[in-house]
């Protein structure tokens, strides 16, 4: 058999006065990057389709009378693109002020910390975020009328329902990103989706009912995807809050699955001579960050000290 | 995919209700008798995925029967549908009109939008509470459970206020304008369209109203109906398309985009399947054109929309009608059934060659889904979320194929161009905004109602038509094209009601909506209203809208408590720099409006402190 491949076309663009040349089918965001520009990204992940919807990526190109989401608008040949424009900027800084405002950013990681500090992003402009309060069942169409002394945000609870994972929805942002992981990008269980509308849109299982009665297979596939930590391994949860938590202090040791035979790479975290979490990498082509759960939580024997 | 089923079993009632619209299930693996041939053989696959398109349809019919949708009736809907539940869910919560928890068998939806609230809503209110309690309680009322919540805009603005009561069981109904009586009696009349006050026989788009029989294709046929489309016939499909090109109609839903241009887009892009969609999710508030039309000349939309399938090739037709518009919904259902019977729709269309059908689809209560792409979401059975533009709809639209939407009203000026003539048509209004345009108007005039004027006639023009301000006031503002449009003062009158001349005022037709204030008005709750309609509208997707609707809500709260966020400059420089993101960074036009109306308030100086 011969492999045929396609002739690549390349095309030209500008972002900001600096021609780039990249092949048919990148993204803009492809062309920013190229051009060296330090474009924030929430729920844009390299291994699934852009959900295009935190719009924290905008910017701006000719003859678009709005902006243009980076992540998922494909380059055109001759594209004049600015990542700069006053316009671009005040988005960019928006989105983040807002989602601030809104949910815990502050497990969200370096980039988005590095981010907000060079957009002068003040999450705090909106007022105090209300406290944390259950989730209510949704009610589309109909709200509470603001209280004039808080800024409404998502805080609630953190679900803590099992040893395996955690579910801190106070820090969700969204970005879509669990829900296609779960879905047909990634895991094809379709254990949740977003349910509610608008600011009181939430991820949830049918009814809200806990992920036992779900059809959730505890992959933890969400967990490898989500950008602010409001999905996270029990262990990793535990430390943060304990505030033992410390990636400097951690060592990853790349190894390959014992449990079957596709032989999925494992990265495994160590902290203190324990594991604390386990992931795979997003770059491995057959994985791209995905395990079962076998392979993503299948290794506390290691420190049950019951040995094995 | 692996589905897990919802455990609890649907009851008997909400089984039926879905089996009336699906068919009872064929085997166990679609909920229904376990046989011993279903361990043998497995159904599934894509056949079973293609039908969630049916899920909105089933979560209605189960709502229709027992007022909401349980989780047993979720569960059935599922796995009918081969749709995993937590999808299911989503989207159920997703409509203001599907319950996901136990509601009272009847519940009346009071308007207290815009208009309404300033026309009787606030006492009506009142009164309703004190019978009933507070919304989402539940009172017994001659033996029935009644229960009530607040609803944004009805389109019965011309008749304010405005109800909606739905029973379970029974069905659902308008009711304006509403008394407490009338409600808690529970005895309905269907209403009538609308009062026109213009002489019919003048009027092009409105000729019907009132005067043909909508329930009858006789009476329509009578009244020179389907004329048209056999002139369309004779003409050919290239002559269709060019004669639309040539009269310069322009889209009647808001974005106005020259329909000749969509239509020949969609009958040149590649491919078999293709559709078209007549709008009639009207929810602007202030806007019941589409209504009016679709109650009292249904058949008109039926004839444009077999034209529209005639010359772009398309055989398949939505017609998606508002969830508040039960009339309509009846009356169009009516005139497909009669055309079909009558060959007019079907495999051979007037013997002409060609086939075209209708099905028509209801909303459930959210205002995005008159947005193109988030009307194909909603039609498709998911949540309905609009998407980035490109693609557009012309090469990529429901269920991924070329398609054109087009409004009801545009639907009807199509039928319009080809009566008159292209250039006839495009010797109406301007030139760059032709032929006749229906305005709703409502608020403090004298006589609200629907109005068909050609394009350029002023706002003061206009509303001298509708008998001028009531008790002789002055205008104070006019809010032209509903929440998602801008005020304009009264030194603006004289602008022309054109797509360019509304640009040259800062505002924009949008849905023909006009709602005028007069200089007593306290634009304080207007604006509040506004800001309230489109947190509740937002479709949660992207951030901008979603937390910024939210914050522009409460921005306006504070400063009517007059607790302000550090200066008053400091909460207005933050109102700015929210209506910038919205603008510039939201998905869909929900977002990029949403504000608007409140921008040229301050801008005109309509509240508080001047800018």
């Amino acid at each position: 058999m011969t492999m045929v491949e396609e002739p690549i076309t390349i095309i030209p663009a500008r972002v900001g006065g600096v021609e780039v040349e990249l092949p048919l089918g990148s993204t803009v965001l492809d062309a920013c990057r190229r051009a060296g520009a330090d474009l924030p990204t929430l729920c844009y992940g390299p291994t699934m389709t852009a959900a295009n919807a935190c719009r924290v990526c905008v910017v701006e190109v000719e003859g678009s009378r709005t902006l243009v989401p980076s992540c998922s608008r494909k380059l055109e040949e001759g594209m004049e693109i600015r990542t700069d424009s006053e316009r671009a900027m005040h988005s960019r800084r928006l989105v983040m002020e807002l989602l601030g405002s809104a949910s815990e950013l502050d497990r969200a990681g370096p980039d988005l910390e590095r981010w907000m500090r060079q957009a002068r992003a003040m999450s705090g402009r909106f007022g105090p975020a209300e406290p944390e309060t259950p989730r209510v069942p949704p009610e589309p169409g109909h709200h509470r009328p603001p209280d004039t002394a808080s800024a409404a945000s998502v805080a609630e609870p953190a679900r803590v329902e099992d040893e395996l994972y955690v579910r801190d929805y106070g820090r969700c942002i969204l970005c879509y990103r669990c829900v296609d992981a779960c879905g047909v990008e990634h895991q094809n269980t379709f254990a949740i989706a977003v349910a509610g509308r608008g600011f009181d849109a939430r991820i949830s299982t049918e009814f809200d009912v806990t992920l036992p009665d779900s059809a959730c297979v505890y992959c933890g596939n969400c967990i490898a995807v989500c950008p602010t930590g409001a999905l996270a391994g029990k262990i990793e949860w535990d430390m943060r809050e304990q505030g033992t938590w410390d990636e400097s202090r951690q060592e990853v040791t790349r190894t390959v699955c014992s449990y079957c035979g596709v032989g999925c790479n494992l990265d495994l975290h160590v902290q203190d001579g324990r594991i604390v979490s386990v992931t795979s990498p997003h770059d491995h082509d057959v994985t791209l960050g995905n395990l079962c759960i076998k392979g993503r939580f299948g290794w506390m024997y290691v420190d049950s000290g019951r040995g094995v | 995919m692996d589905l897990r089923d919802l455990l609890d079993q649907p009851t008997s009632t909400e089984r039926a209700a879905v089996d009336d619209l699906l068919g009872s299930a064929p085997s166990g693996w679609d909920g229904g008798e376990i046989t011993p041939l279903d361990g043998h053989v497995a159904y599934g696959g894509h056949e079973a995925r293609a039908r969630r398109h049916l899920l909105l349809p089933a979560l209605h019919a189960v709502q229709d029967a027992v007022g909401s949708v349980s989780k047993g009736a979720l569960g059935y809907i599922s796995t009918r549908l081969t749709v995993p539940p937590a999808e299911a869910y989503g989207v159920a919560t997703f409509y203001a009109l599907i319950d996901t928890r136990p509601r009272p068998a009847t519940l009346i939806h009071v308007c207290d939008d815009i208009v309404c609230s300033r026309y009787g809503a606030e006492a009506l209110k009142q009164s309703i509470e004190a019978e009933i309690g507070t919304p989402g309680a539940t009172t017994s009322v001659g033996g029935s459970n009644v229960g009530w919540v607040p609803s944004p805009c009805l389109g019965q603005c011309d008749r304010a206020p405005a109800a909606m009561v739905h029973r379970a069981g029974t069905g659902y109904q308008n009711v304006a304008p509403a008394q407490l009586a009338t409600l808690t009696g529970l005895q309905f009349d269907e209403l009538p369209p609308g009062l026109i006050h213009q002489d019919r026989s003048t009027l092009t788009l409105l000729r019907r109203i009132g005067v043909v029989d909508a329930g009858s294709l006789d009476a329509y046929r009578s009244s020179g109906g389907y004329e048209t489309l056999a002139r369309a016939i004779t003409m050919g499909r290239q002559d269709v398309v060019t004669a639309l090109e040539t009269s310069g109609l322009r889209g009647r839903g808001g974005a106005a985009f020259p329909i000749g241009l969509k239509w020949r887009g969609v009958a040149e892009a590649a491919g078999e399947e293709k559709y078209i969609i007549a709008n009639g999710d009207e929810s602007e508030p202030g806007t019941f054109k589409d209504r009016i039309l679709m109650e009292g000349d249904p058949f008109a939309v039926v004839e444009a929309m077999t034209i529209a399938g005639f010359a772009t090739g398309a055989t398949k037709g939505f017609a998606y009608v508002r969830g508040e518009y039960p009339v309509a919904e009846r009356r169009l259902s009516g005139a497909v059934d009669q055309a079909r019977e009558a060959g007019l729709l079907g495999a051979d269309v007037a013997g002409a060659g060609f086939a075209f059908d209708i099905e028509i689809r209801r909303g459930a209560g959210a205002y995005i889904c008159g947005e193109e792409t988030a009307l194909f979401a909603s039609i498709e059975g998911l949540r309905g979320e609009p998407r980035q533009k490109p693609p557009f709809p012309t090469e990529h639209g429901v269920f991924g194929k070329p398609t054109s939407v087009n409004n009801i009203e545009t639907m009807v000026a199509a039928l319009a161009v080809l009566d008159m003539g292209a250039e006839q048509f495009a010797a109406i209004g301007t030139e760059r905004s032709t032929g006749p345009k229906l305005f709703c108007i409502s608020g403090d005039v004298a006589r609200p109602g629907l109005y068909e004027v050609p394009f350029g006639t002023t706002l003061r023009d206009l509303i001298v038509l509708a008998g001028g301000l009531r008790e002789g006031n002055e205008v104070g503002a006019v809010l032209v094209g509903g929440a998602a449009g801008s005020f304009v003062d009264g030194d603006t009158l004289d602008m022309e009601l054109t797509f360019e001349g509304a640009a040259e005022a800062r505002t924009g037709l949008g849905s023909g909506a006009v709602i005028v204030f007069d200089e007593t008005t306290d634009f304080g709750p207007v604006l509040r209203r506004i800001a309230q309609f489109f947190r509740d509208e937002s479709c949660g997707q992207c951030v901008p809208c979603r937390i910024g609707t939210v914050r522009q809500e409460e921005a306006l709260a504070r400063l009517a408590a007059d607790r302000p966020l550090g200066t008053l400059t400091d909460e207005l420089g933050r109102l700015d720099d929210l209506a910038k993101v919205m603008t510039d960074a939201s998905i869909c036009g929900l977002g990029q409006t949403a504000a608007s109306a409140i921008q040229s308030a301050f801008r005109l100086g309509l509240v508080g402190a001047a800018r």
